[in-house]
């Protein structure tokens, strides 16, 4: 199996989200930049998948030139070469226009799976992955909980569903799948990975075709719509204080 | 102008979702003055749809259509995007909207804003969406035509606007449609499973627990509260509480009289389970995390120390 994967450079959840005053991008200095968490179940995916049947796993990422980062991390976990798409306005890219820059990056390549995670955890459009199914004519499946090659030619997902309810699908290769966070445990890099990197090879590919779809007029703090009540103090004043509001105010003891 | 609204069938019921994203089209619609088209591909639900205001319902009838088939829905909404031309394609923010609705946009080569939670006319239409895990929004004007979703709870369909609405039906030549994607039968894992909607305390744990050896604290309070436990995703994929414990866009969605969370951040997929409780207390040690945003309480502390207290005291 060829296989591609995905993956974003996203600022973690416990970075500190300054808008500059373009009210569009943020301040870099708050942020602590990351694989997209849900990326990186894809990668791990691609990776069981290429131990099993033999095959190669590339990566391929869009964005600023700090984007080269997750594909280093990826090549240290077990990918055999990278495609880097460099795009500096990202941020305020639509999901359509990023999907056709990466179609045009990749399909030359032929890949028989293309894996990434279910949504970014900075735009969260959760598209991008069926965007290329379609401009690359796959099969697709969303919210993957689990893979199963049969053949060179087709390949089982378990697929989560609303209100608890899943469903395996049969689908023909090639495929595109977003994969459901907790699928797999992804792995750490080894020393012996790590060491690998400088050798494997990250081609750059054109991303002058990006040219956006809609206009992202700014980016703001939501206005929050309820009153919310901080209960402070000591540990002993706050449990008087949640008893107070258990008895008197919610009054369900 | 048209605008097309699809109305999604969940075992031969309205999926609300989709019907809250008819309360946006009817608004959108009558501000500026335009038509809205529902579509369905079920006859039943074509029938309880006529009863508010909708310039036309077409009901798509086709045997392919019965199951959820990706590619034959493509299919279909490519027939009707040449047939109408609709200015705005418009769904509820779906599990099956997440799964077929962008290659909808990349087939029509037309923008499509997911997930979003609020619409503006002024100025052209613009749509408002949550980012960072709802710690920002973004607006985005739409140059073109396109497509949007809306999250589950945007609207409230108390206030569709109620009309008497025909149906036209019509069926699709299908047959040239190429299907590479087989969907199989759908299952529940979970044997027992717990019915948390009906609770009227719950109290539900998330990753600040850190550990599955802290459940039982959880459980200590719950008891002491007459409450049910429910639990966020990561809890649940950690495998600390069964499947059907969890609350959220891929477990239950609750509205109880008290929900009380311990060490849960409040990811997006968890709040629009539990956003429309009554009264939500909220125990966590970032004070920046989300549920914040939406508790009526909120606890900016340490679980382990105010937990056993708290239960003690009970």
């Amino acid at each position: 199996m060829k296989i591609c994967v995905l993956i974003k450079q996203v600022a973690s959840e416990d970075s500190v989200l300054n808008l500059n005053s373009d009210k569009k991008t943020l301040n870099e200095d708050g942020l602590n930049l990351v694989s997209n968490e849900p990326d990186t179940y894809g990668l791990e995916e691609a990776l069981q998948i290429k131990e099993k049947t033999n095959g190669e796993v590339v990566v391929c990422t869009v964005g600023s030139e700090s984007s080269r980062q997750v594909i280093k991390d990826a090549l240290a976990k077990g990918a055999e070469r990278g495609i880097f798409i460099s795009d500096s306005s990202i941020e305020q890219n639509d999901p359509l226009s990023i999907s056709k820059a990466i179609t045009n990056a990749i399909k030359e390549e032929n890949f028989d799976l293309i894996l990434s995670g279910l949504q970014s955890n900075d735009n969260g459009h959760a598209q991008v992955g069926l965007l290329v199914a379609e401009l690359l004519d796959t099969s697709h499946a969303s919210l993957v909980m689990g893979t199963e090659i049969i053949n060179d030619n087709t390949i089982k997902v378990k697929q989560e569903l609303e209100n608890g309810w899943f469903q395996w699908s049969e689908l023909d290769l090639p495929a595109s799948l977003t994969i459901q966070s907790g699928i797999n445990t992804p792995r750490y890099a080894t020393l012996k990975g790590i060491m690998s990197v400088k050798s494997k090879t990250v081609d750059d590919a054109d991303s002058s075709t990006i040219e956006t779809n809609f206009n992202l007029s700014d980016r703001f703090i939501p206005q929050k719509t309820k009153e919310t009540i901080k209960i402070e103090g000591s540990t002993d004043e706050v449990v008087e204080e949640l008893m107070d509001v258990l008895k008197n105010k919610i009054k369900v003891i | 102008m048209k605008n097309l609204v699809y109305i999604q069938n969940n075992e031969n019921k309205i999926n609300t979702n989709s019907l809250e994203s008819l309360v946006a089209m009817q608004e959108i619609a009558a501000k500026n003055n335009e038509e809205v088209y529902a579509i369905t591909f079920n006859k039943d639900i074509a029938e309880q749809l006529t009863k508010y205001k909708i310039d036309k319902i077409i009901f798509i009838n086709n045997q392919e259509l019965n199951s959820y088939n990706p590619q034959y829905y493509l299919s279909v909404f490519e027939k009707l995007n040449a047939e109408f031309s609709p200015k705005l394609f418009c769904f509820g923010h779906s599990y099956e909207t997440r799964d077929w609705v962008p290659r909808l946009s990349a087939r029509l080569d037309i923008p499509f804003i997911s997930d979003c939670t609020g619409y503006q006319t002024e100025n052209g239409l613009s749509f408002t969406r949550p980012i960072y895990q709802a710690k920002l929004n973004e607006k985005i004007e739409l140059k073109s035509n396109g497509i949007v979703s809306f999250q589950a709870g945007t609207f409230n369909i108390e206030n569709l606007e109620s009309g008497n609405s025909t149906i036209e039906e019509k069926s699709i030549d299908l047959t040239s449609t190429k299907i590479t994607i087989r969907p199989g039968e759908k299952f529940k894992e979970s044997a027992g499973g717990v019915d948390l909607t009906s609770a009227e305390i719950i109290v539900s744990v998330g990753r600040g627990l850190s550990k599955e050896e802290n459940i039982p604290m959880a459980e200590g309070l719950a008891e002491k509260l007459n409450a049910q436990i429910g639990a966020s995703r990561p809890v649940v994929d950690a495998g600390w509480l069964d499947h059907s414990r969890q609350i959220g866009s891929s477990g239950q969605t609750v509205s109880p009289k008290l929900y009380f969370s311990l060490g849960v951040s409040g990811a997006i997929q968890h709040l629009v389970g539990m956003k429309g409780s009554k009264n939500i207390i909220a125990i966590n040690k970032d004070p920046n995390a989300p549920i914040f945003e939406i508790a009526d309480y909120a606890v900016v502390g340490d679980l382990f120390e105010i937990i056993p207290k708290l239960t003690e005291n009970l």
